[in-house]
C-alpha cells in the first residue's frame, strides 16, 4: 500500500514529538528532566493517537503486514527503554546523563525510521526507514563516550551495519532493474507469480541477506554479541526488541509469501537461516558467564524461531512472528531491564556469580526477572510460549515439520540456561545484587511488562484478535 | 538499438574535447611570469608535500558536515522550483515543513555550539 498523506499520520506524529524535543532543546536552558517527561508524555500520546488505526487494521497488507500493530510495539520498546535509561545514565556516566535530551531525541527518531519501515510501501521509503533507523542507534550505542566497550560496539556496528546497507542497496537496484517497479505490493505479487529473471531472484537474496543481518539470524549474527555487551544496557534491549520488530516487518512484507520453483528454493534458505540461528544461538548462550551476552546469544536463537515463522510462508506463520514479537518485547525489555538495574558501572555485576543471593537481597526484582526468564524459555503460562507454539504450528502446516522438532529441541536447551539464571538468583548464597531504592517508574514499568506477559500466556487470543484486524 | 546511443557518444566527445580545449586556451592565450611560489602545487594553502598521518582538528568534519546538509538542501530545492506550478499549493506548504524543520535542526547545531570555533 503506497503512503498517502493520510494514511501516514503515525508517522506524522512521532516525528512533531522529534521536532518538539529538539525544540526544548534549542529553548530551555537545562532541558534534561523537561525533556525525559516530555518524551515519555509523548510517546504514550503517540501510541494512544494511533491506537484507533490499530483497531480499524490500518496499514495492513496482502502478505501479512501488520503495520500499525508494528508502530505500536516500536512505541512500546521506546518507552520502556527510556523510562530505564534514566536511571541508568545518571549511573553510568554523570556526564553524558546531561545529555539525556539528545539521547532521548535518537531513540524518537529510530522510532520514526522503524515505523516508515513497517509502513513502506515501496522500496526507497524503506530503505530511508532503514537508515534512519540504523544511523540513530549506531550513535546509541556508543552513547557512553568514555566506555571502551561501547565504543568498540558502536564502531564494529557501523562498519557491518555500513557494509550490508550496501548489500540492501545493491538487491533493491536489482529488483528495480529487472521488475521496473520499486512498490513493495508489486513485487511480492512477481515473487508469488515465481518465474522471473535470475537477476530477480538475486536481488530478493541480497535483501533477505540485508534483513537476515538486521535481525541478527545466522550466519549474519557475529556482530551480535558484541554490540549487545558493549552497548548501554537499555539501548541493547531497545535493539534486540525494536529494531528486530522492524527489521522482521519488512521480513513478514517481502518473504512471507512465494511461489513457483524459485519459492521452494527460497523456503528452503529461510529454513537454514532458522535452522542455524536457532542451534548457534542456543548452543552458544549455555556457554556463556556473562548475562548480557547470555540474552544476546538468545536473541539470536529468537530470531531463529521467529524465522521459523517466516519460513512457513503462510498466515499462520506471519501472525505468529507478529504475536511474538508482542511477547518477546515485553519479556525480553524485562529482563534487559532488571539486568540494568543490577549492573553497576564499567560493567560491574554482569556475570550469574554476581547474582548469587539475588532473591534474598531483592526478592520483588529477583521474581520479576525469574518470571522474564520463564517467557523466555517458553514456559506455559507466559507470552513466550504461544509466541513458539504459533510459529511451530504454522511450520508443520506448511510441511516443515522438521524445522519444528528442531525448534522444539533447541528450545529444551535455552531452558538450561535461562534456568540456571534462576536457581543462581534463588539457591546460592552471594553478597550481590544492588538492593537500593529502584525508581517508582521503572517498577511501574517492569510490573506492567510482567503482567501483559501473563496476560499474553493466559488470553492470547487479545493480541490474536488484534492481529486478526489487519487481515 | 546501437543508434540510441550515438547522442551520448558525441556528448562524450564534446565533453573531452571541452575540457581540453579550455585548459590549454588559458595557458596559451594567458600572461606568463612565473616565480617559485606560482610554479608550486596549489593545495587550499596547505603545505603540498608531507607525511598524511596527521591528525586533522575535528572542527573540520563537523563544517564540513553541516555544510552538506545545507547544500544538499538546497540541491532539493531546484526540481522543486522547476516543478512549483504542478506542484502547487500542496508543494510549497511541504517545502516550507521541509524548510522549517531544518531551521530546526540548524538552530540545535548552533544553540550546541557545533558552530563555535575557537
Amino acid at each position: 500500500m503506497p503512503l498517502t498523506l493520510e494514511s501516514s499520520y503515525p508517522l506524522i506524529a512521532i516525528c512533531s514529538l522529534g521536532v518538539l524535543l529538539l525544540l526544548l532543546e534549542i529553548v530551555l536552558k537545562k532541558p534534561d528532566p523537561v525533556s525525559y517527561s516530555v518524551t515519555i508524555a509523548g510517546l504514550l500520546a503517540v501510541g494512544v493517537c494511533i491506537f484507533p488505526g490499530l483497531l480499524r487494521g490500518d496499514g495492513a497488507t496482502p502478505t501479512g503486514g501488520a503495520g500499525l500493530l508494528f508502530c505500536e510495539v516500536f512505541i512500546a520498546a521506546a518507552l520502556l527503554t527510556v523510562v530505564f535509561s534514566g536511571e541508568y545514565l545518571r549511573r553510568h556516566d554523570s556526564e553524558r546523563a546531561a545529555g539525556q535530551g539528545a539521547y532521548n531525541l535518537l531513540v524518537v527518531f529510530a522510532v520514526a525510521g522503524m515505523m516508515l519501515m513497517a509502513l513502506a510501501g515501496d522500496l526507497i521509503s524503506l530503505f530511508l526507514g532503514l537508515e534512519l533507523m540504523s544511523i540513530c542507534l549506531y550513535v546509541l550505542v556508543g552513547f557512553l563516550r568514555k566506555h571502551v566497550t561501547g565504543n568498540e560496539a558502536s564502531l564494529k556496528y557501523f562498519l557491518l551495519g555500513a557494509f550490508i546497507t550496501g548489500f540492501i542497496l545493491y538487491g533493491i537496484a536489482l529488483l528495480y532493474g529487472s521488475a521496473g517497479t520499486l512498490s513493495i505490493d508489486a513485487i511480492v505479487a512477481l515473487v508469488i507469480a515465481g518465474d522471473q529473471t535470475p537477476v530477480f531472484w538475486a536481488g530478493l537474496a541480497l535483501v533477505l541477506a540485508g534483513f537476515a543481518f538486521k535481525v541478527g539470524a545466522f550466519p549474519f549474527h557475529m556482530w551480535i554479541p558484541d554490540v549487545y555487551q558493549g552497548a548501554p544496557t537499555p539501548v541493547t534491549a531497545f535493539m534486540a526488541t525494536g529494531a528486530k520488530a522492524a527489521a522482521f516487518s519488512v521480513l513478514i512484507l517481502m518473504f512471507s509469501r512465494r511461489g513457483g520453483a524459485e519459492g521452494l528454493v527460497f523456503r528452503d534458505l529461510i529454513s537454514f537461516l532458522a535452522a542455524g540461528s536457532m542451534i548457534v544461538g542456543n548452543l552458544l548462550a549455555i556457554v556463556q558467564q556473562n548475562v548480557k551476552r547470555m540474552l544476546a546469544y538468545s536473541s539470536i536463537a529468537h530470531a531463529g524461531y521467529m524465522l521459523v515463522g517466516i519460513a512457513s510462508g503462510n498466515l499462520n506463520g506471519s501472525d505468529g512472528v507478529t504475536f511474538y514479537l508482542v511477547s518477546y518485547l515485553f519479556m525480553n525489555v524485562g529482563a534487559f531491564g532488571v539486568v540494568s538495574l543490577v549492573e553497576e558501572r564499567e560493567e560491574k555485576n554482569l556475570t550469574y556469580e554476581d547474582y548469587s543471593g539475588f532473591s534474598a537481597k531483592n526478592p520483588l526484582l529477583a521474581g520479576l526477572l525469574a518470571l522474564f526468564l520463564f517467557s523466555l524459555a517458553g514456559l506455559p503460562p507466559f507470552g513466550g510460549f504461544f509466541g513458539k507454539y504459533f510459529v511451530f504450528v504454522a511450520a508443520i502446516e506448511a510441511d516443515l515439520t522438521w524445522l519444528a522438532i528442531l525448534g522444539v529441541l533447541s528450545s529444551l536447551a535455552g531452558v538450561y540456561y535461562y534456568i540456571r539464571l534462576v536457581m543462581v538468583m534463588y539457591f546460592r548464597d552471594g553478597e550481590a545484587g544492588r538492593a537500593e531504592a529502584v525508581p517508582r517508574l521503572v517498577l511501574a514499568a517492569l510490573g506492567l511488562a510482567a503482567l501483559i506477559n501473563v496476560q499474553l500466556g493466559i488470553l492470547p487470543s487479545s493480541v490474536i484478535s488484534l492481529i486478526h484486524r489487519f487481515h | 538499438m546501437l543508434e540510441y546511443y550515438i547522442p551520448l557518444g558525441i556528448m562524450i566527445l564534446f565533453g573531452i574535447a571541452f575540457g581540453i580545449v579550455m585548459s590549454k586556451a588559458s595557458e596559451w592565450f594567458g600572461p606568463k611570469n612565473p616565480t617559485d611560489v606560482k610554479q608550486s602545487t596549489y593545495e587550499s594553502g596547505m603545505e603540498p608535500v608531507k607525511s598524511a598521518r596527521e591528525r586533522v582538528s575535528v572542527k573540520y568534519y563537523m563544517v564540513a558536515m553541516l555544510f552538506i546538509i545545507f547544500d544538499i538542501e538546497v540541491v532539493f530545492l531546484y526540481p522543486w522550483a522547476v516543478n512549483f506550478r504542478k506542484l502547487g499549493m500542496f508543494g510549497f506548504v511541504e517545502m516550507f515543513v521541509f524548510i522549517a524543520m531544518l531551521m530546526v535542526g540548524y538552530l540545535y547545531v548552533w544553540k550546541k555550539g557545533a558552530l563555535k570555533w575557537e
